[in-house]
């Protein structure tokens, strides 16, 4: 996909966008509420047509090849791109998946082994420091210090006796 | 005169307390290392660490936070002349003198030059600042809701008409973050709003820091990624006492550029939309004209090192002075640390000086304290972080997406503020590509709740008259003063139209 489609598609979609903004804040009163003045939808809808003018604006400037975007016939994301953040964005969505279902230490823990061995290809040494350490690191700087439990799902139990030994 | 500097005094005592010190001086460390990173700024180091702030009380929270703003602006310069790739935007001016100085081998007159200009820079600012903001703050508590909406739109106006991006998607930034800003809990009738699909996490709102987190810290990293995936050459940088010395007796070849600069960017920086990057590039320009020699810049002139640092420098004291004073934030960054004195339970604005006087001349006394040691800091350990810029890509990526994560997670407890956060990340990376600027929308979603109340107090005082905003003199300026920015734009382009017609 070149820049210049992806810019087209981008502008149709914040129109869609807006729009949907626009339907959802009629849900509340849009207009003047008599002794309780603007109603709780007029910020929000006014601000969405706002959206929908400045999306219009950026696909007129489209058809009129005014912006450099749209001029461009370079690729949007180069496949080494896709590559690289693709593989990043893609451990951090399965971290957020295991957070859920093996709590956040042991989530940590693969997301590091596989950034660190399996993208970075570093040692088994720094591997295994890095794998260990970080997990380690947060626990102890938000549990511990910061007093903020984070998400563990069914590893909870497995925390209690260090519950005990630290609170 | 004698009451401003009774009060500094007190705030240098509050900054030298044991607790305060330590966490200046961790700030400027942690400061240092996120500006001389690539792709890291003061803004992404800010929203990051944020979160972790909560385990200090607000004031060396804030002294924390505004230490490591600070290190980012010294930071900035070390990749800037070592790598030739800034360590942030605001350090972009830096590598057109820095990297041709490095080349030839001298790699520490560039830094020592940077390090020097940085602190003339802060000092200059933070005595201005220390001027400015009492008399700027009394004038201000004569703003009510009607004058402070007025206030917020000149700011979304500077944005516009300064901020050199596309005008549409300046706009829609600006609109998407006041959007985000009123999901949940309407603020004056408690109804829901923009609850998506019935989604319960959507009910506590968009918080602020999710926003930031997302765009600054996954957004920036993910295109980071993309940008940086070559191999990167560190210039050797070698230094001795002597040459250190040496180094320090040329500061006379830049002090007048210096101090043009740190005036020049204190003044740009207190501008919402214009900020450090352009105050270093304006700075660059001027010490290029002012030059005897001009040729010479671009080929590694000291000058061309020290004006834009200079300038950043002053620029980031400068941005906080309508924050303190206004309650409107001067950049993306000190945006994040208005977001994060709300959390803190303080209401940032005019107020804040009778109120909190400890906290506000706590801050000003640890900026000058800051700039101090971030001076000491920087230049003794220089090869540190040269050496610290080695750290490959695929070992500094996961850690920060790691902090992110926990960060995202940390002020709400939700996974939903996580996932969410997520999707502004991709969503800002991708929107980033098309040059949609993201700085406006993080400015926008902190102070959305703060334009909604001032604009429906206003509209509810004045039975939804209008005119009210133009009725007030301090309202009808700003307006007036934001009509012309607007346009500004489109005039520029109309005059130059006709201009090369002729």
């Amino acid at each position: 996909m070149t820049v210049r489609t992806a810019e087209l598609l981008m502008a149709i979609a914040t129109i869609l966008m807006s729009m949907g903004l626009m339907w959802k804040s009629t849900e509340l009163h849009i207009t003047w509420v008599p002794e309780k003045g603007p109603g709780s939808g007029f910020w929000p809808f006014w601000l969405s047509t706002g959206l929908l003018l400045a999306s219009l604006w950026t696909l007129a400037r489209w058809f009129l090849k005014q912006t450099p975007e749209s001029r461009s016939l370079e690729p949007y994301l180069p496949r080494e791109a896709i590559y690289v953040v693709g593989v990043s964005v893609g451990a951090i969505f399965f971290l957020l998946v295991s957070i859920h279902i093996i709590g956040i230490y042991l989530g940590l823990l693969f997301f590091m082994l596989f950034y660190v061995k399996f993208v970075g290809r570093h040692s088994w040494p720094l591997t295994l420091s890095l794998t260990f350490g970080v997990p380690i690191f947060i626990f102890c700087l938000f549990e511990w210090a910061l007093t903020i439990p984070l998400p563990k799902a069914m590893t909870e139990e497995w925390f209690y006796p260090i519950y005990d030994l630290i609170y | 005169m004698e009451t401003i500097l009774i009060a500094l005094g007190g705030g240098l005592l509050q900054a030298f307390e044991p607790l305060n010190l330590t966490m200046i001086i961790i700030g400027c460390i942690v400061g240092l290392f996120v500006g001389a990173l690539p792709g890291l700024g003061s803004v992404n180091g800010v929203a990051i660490l944020l979160p972790i702030t909560f385990l200090v009380p607000p004031t060396a929270a804030i002294m924390f936070l505004a230490a490591v703003y600070y290190g980012a602006m010294y930071g900035g310069a070390i990749s800037s002349i070592t790598l030739g790739i800034p360590g942030a935007s605001t350090a972009v001016a830096t590598v057109f003198d820095g990297r041709p100085l490095a080349q030839k081998g001298k790699a520490d007159v560039a830094l020592t030059a940077a390090a020097i200009a940085s602190f003339i820079g802060g000092t200059i600012s933070v005595v201005l600042f220390t001027l400015f903001a009492p008399p700027l703050a009394e004038f201000a508590l004569r703003f009510g809701p009607t004058e402070e909406f007025a206030l917020m739109l000149l700011a979304f106006a500077t944005f516009i008409g300064l901020g050199g991006d596309d005008i549409p998607k300046t706009i829609f930034s600006i609109l998407i973050g006041l959007v985000l800003a009123t999901v949940g809990l309407d603020i004056i009738s408690g109804k829901p709003r923009l609850i998506f699909g019935d989604v319960t996490g959507f009910l506590h709102g968009v918080n602020f820091l999710v926003l930031a987190i997302g765009i600054y810290g996954i957004g920036e990293m993910l295109w980071t990624i993309e940008q940086t995936r070559g191999e990167v050459v560190v210039h050797k940088v070698t230094t001795s006492w002597k040459s250190f010395v040496a180094n320090v007796k040329t500061v006379r070849e830049y002090i007048m550029t210096t101090t043009l600069g740190s005036i020049l960017g204190y003044f740009v920086g207190t501008l919402p939309a214009a900020g450090a990057t352009p105050a270093s590039l304006m700075a660059y320009g001027l010490a290029k004209t002012f030059s005897k020699d001009p040729d010479s810049f671009g080929k590694g002139n000291v000058s061309g090192v020290a004006a834009p640092e200079a300038a950043n420098n002053a620029a980031s004291t400068g941005s906080m002075l309508p924050m303190i004073t206004l309650g409107i934030p001067g950049s993306p960054t000190t945006a994040i640390l208005l977001g994060g004195m709300i959390i803190w339970g303080l209401r940032p604005g005019p107020l804040l000086f009778t109120e909190h006087p400890d906290f506000v001349w706590g801050l000003i006394g640890s900026l000058y304290v800051a700039n101090f040691f971030t001076l000491i800091l920087n230049l003794a350990f220089i090869p540190l972080f040269v050496r610290v810029l080695t750290i490959p890509f695929t070992i500094l990526a996961p850690c920060i997406f790691v902090l992110c994560v926990v960060g995202g997670f940390a002020p709400t407890q939700t996974m939903h503020d996580v996932w969410l956060m997520l999707l502004f990340g991709i969503v800002g990376y991708l929107l980033r590509k098309l040059n949609y600027p993201v700085a406006p929308a993080v400015l926008a979603i902190v102070l959305g709740p703060l334009a909604e109340r001032s604009f429906r107090q206003t509209l509810l005082g004045s039975q939804g008259d209008p005119m009210v905003f133009v009725q007030s003199p301090i309202s009808a300026i700003c307006i007036a003063l934001a009509i012309m920015l607007v346009s500004y734009p489109l005039v520029s382009r109309v005059l130059k139209a006709r201009k090369a017609a002729d």
